[in-house]
């Protein structure tokens, strides 16, 4: 009784598999079928912005406590790590000077002494004007090695410097590295191998970025504003060991949350690749 | 009295069927050491009865689920390239208290379910960071063990049964392949060559790898094009070319990375909570949503991939309209 029923089951399993099969690829273009997906796809999602709505309260409440000074560690952490910062803005919320002003006055409040602001179509070299401000020096023409051939906008701003960078800035940049080495390598009649090994190297292109105004030192951190986590096109060249934290949108941007990231950064191990 | 005996057991039986079902269900959505238990669960369910189903009916209904969760989640925008950084698999061993070799070889079968679990999906493109050229600086025996296992798991691909045929995939080995050992190297070779022709699926293996060499390469490869181009056309280059002959674009730069003709990737997820993208794609993943999961390698499972694609279903629109952006400003 029991082995016939087990072996009508299994064939059954087996027919429904085939069956089902086949009815999928001939009910797929259904409209009813596509409105229940749909409908599982937002219940899906609406489930997703559930946890979201949860892990964001949960980041309040660490702001609020934070920013109430309750634990030490948040007040008395070193910066030692971070020799370099570099921030990202999505390009609509640039446009609001105001904010980034406030930011960079957070950093700067922080002891944070040198930045890169970017965003990708270049708005902040734009509207981005310290005239009004308190400003020390502004010397757009002056690269962090004191090369005279610069093409990236630099300022100071309240005893922190200040790197302007866009989407030029990166791939084009590397493409005009890329020039300066081919026209050095084609000056060149011999055919030597040994000199193709010794030019094409990532110190040469180092050089090479310098030579044609691109260069820049690598950010330890580099913080995001915007709805989602991607690096927009910073430049490839100085982002191969940086430490990428999403922020949020920078309308909802806080002071604690900056502190928050800098600490986790100052608590990061990096043991390049070893 | 026979008929209420006949009711207890049929009752029984109903009773074990549902469990049957309820453990298999469970155990798609495991982590992988609950996965055995759930599945001897179910076996025990059906025990009673005195059948042993095949494993070939659980695996089809484990692919029959799949396939509805698949379906519900591309009703939304599905990735075409996703990339992964295996990170963890050390600090995977160690938790478990494993021998190191033992929490990379989970590495690897971690890899062929998440492939499979994206070629079901319709993810045309899969990239991984296998061995990046900063890993040669590890113990010289750790690094023997890997490149081991490399030459090991390509072997095994190779064979007519593996993952790689069922789909029909393409294998791509990019990296400065010159850095590997020369039984490594002539493997995936030979792989790259037997799945060349294959119209399937892609997937790409990153090793011996950094973005920086990539570029690097690139760059050599453009001037060595134009070098020759000048030796044919003025027969010696000193001197004959003009200024715009070492003209370098960003299009030319592309068209010799190893990357070229695949589309940059949708998603980059690194594992184990890392923030860092370790010089990887640093040029393709200009637009990519980066995501970087707590799990370590070995337990990134069908619902961390699940997430990860819902997380990047919630930011496809701001995605799309920075891609636009940046082909317009190219």
């Amino acid at each position: 009784m029991e082995t016939h029923l087990i072996q009508m089951y299994m064939r059954l399993a087996n027919e429904f598999a085939r069956t089902f099969d086949s009815l999928f690829h001939r009910i797929q273009s259904s409209m009813i079928l596509k409105f229940i997906l749909g409908l599982f796809w937002h219940l899906l999602h609406i489930a997703v912005s559930l946890v979201h709505i949860w892990s964001y309260v949960i980041q309040q409440l660490r702001c609020y406590i934070i920013s109430s000074g309750l634990f030490a560690k948040y007040r008395n952490f070193s910066l030692s790590r971070l020799r370099y910062l570099a921030v990202i803005v999505d390009s609509q919320e640039a446009k609001h000077t105001a904010k980034i002003k406030q930011l960079l006055s957070w950093l700067s409040a922080i002891g944070v002494k040198h930045v890169a602001l970017y965003d990708a179509e270049g708005v902040l070299k734009k509207s981005i004007d310290f005239g009004q401000t308190r400003l020390r020096d502004r010397s757009a023409g002056t690269c962090l090695d004191g090369d005279v051939n610069c093409v990236t906008s630099l300022c100071n701003y309240e005893e922190m410097s200040i790197e302007l960078l866009s989407f030029t800035d990166g791939k084009e940049g590397i493409a005009k590295a890329a020039s300066f080495l081919c026209s050095d390598y084609l000056k060149n009649d011999s055919d030597d191998c040994g000199r193709t090994e010794t030019l094409f190297t990532e110190a040469n292109m180092t050089k090479a970025l310098k030579a044609v105004g691109y260069y820049g030192p690598e950010p330890d951190l580099l913080l995001v504003y915007g709805p989602a986590r991607c690096h927009l096109g910073f430049p490839p060249w100085r982002l191969r060991y940086t430490e990428i934290m999403h922020m949020g949108p920078l309308k909802s941007m806080k002071y604690s949350a900056i502190v928050k990231a800098l600490y986790d950064f100052s608590k990061k191990y990096q043991n390049y690749g070893s | 009295m026979n008929s209420t005996k006949n009711n207890i057991n049929s009752r029984r039986e109903s009773l074990g069927f549902f469990f049957f079902f309820f453990f298999l269900f469970a155990q798609l959505f495991s982590d992988r050491r609950y996965k055995a238990p759930l599945l001897v669960g179910s076996l025990l369910c059906m025990e009673k009865q005195g059948g042993i189903v095949t494993s070939n009916l659980l695996g089809s209904a484990s692919r029959l689920l799949r396939k509805c969760l698949f379906s519900i989640l591309s009703f939304g925008p599905m990735p075409t390239h996703i990339a992964f950084i295996m990170d963890g698999n050390r600090r995977y061993a160690k938790k478990r208290s494993i021998k190191q070799g033992v929490g990379h070889r989970d590495g690897f079968t971690t890899l062929t379910s998440n492939l499979k679990y994206c070629y079901e999906m319709g993810v045309k493109y899969v990239t991984v960071y296998a061995f990046s050229i900063d890993n040669f600086k590890r113990d010289s025996s750790e690094v023997r063990f890997l490149m081991d296992l490399m030459k090991e798991k390509i072997d095994e691909l190779l064979k007519q049964d593996s993952v790689i045929n069922r789909y029909g995939a393409r294998v791509n080995f990019w990296g400065n392949l010159d850095l590997l050992s020369e039984p490594v190297r002539s493997a995936a070779k030979e792989l790259m060559a037997s799945t060349a022709s294959n119209k399937g699926p892609v997937l790409s293996v990153c090793v011996a790898y950094t973005s920086a060499d990539e570029i690097m390469h690139a760059v050599q490869e453009v001037c060595r094009e134009r070098r020759e181009r000048l030796q044919r056309e003025h027969g010696r280059v000193n001197g004959m070319g003009n200024e715009t002959d070492s003209d370098v674009s960003v299009a030319d730069l592309e068209q010799h990375f190893y990357t070229a003709g695949c589309p940059d990737p949708d998603i980059v997820i690194r594992t184990s909570g890392e923030t860092r993208l370790s010089n990887f794609l640093l040029w393709q993943s200009t637009n990519s949503h980066l995501q970087n999961p707590v799990r370590l390698w070995p337990e990134f499972s069908l619902r961390h991939l699940i997430w990860a694609i819902l997380e990047y279903q919630r930011v496809y629109s701001y995605l799309e309209d920075t891609r636009n952006l940046s082909k317009k400003n190219e």
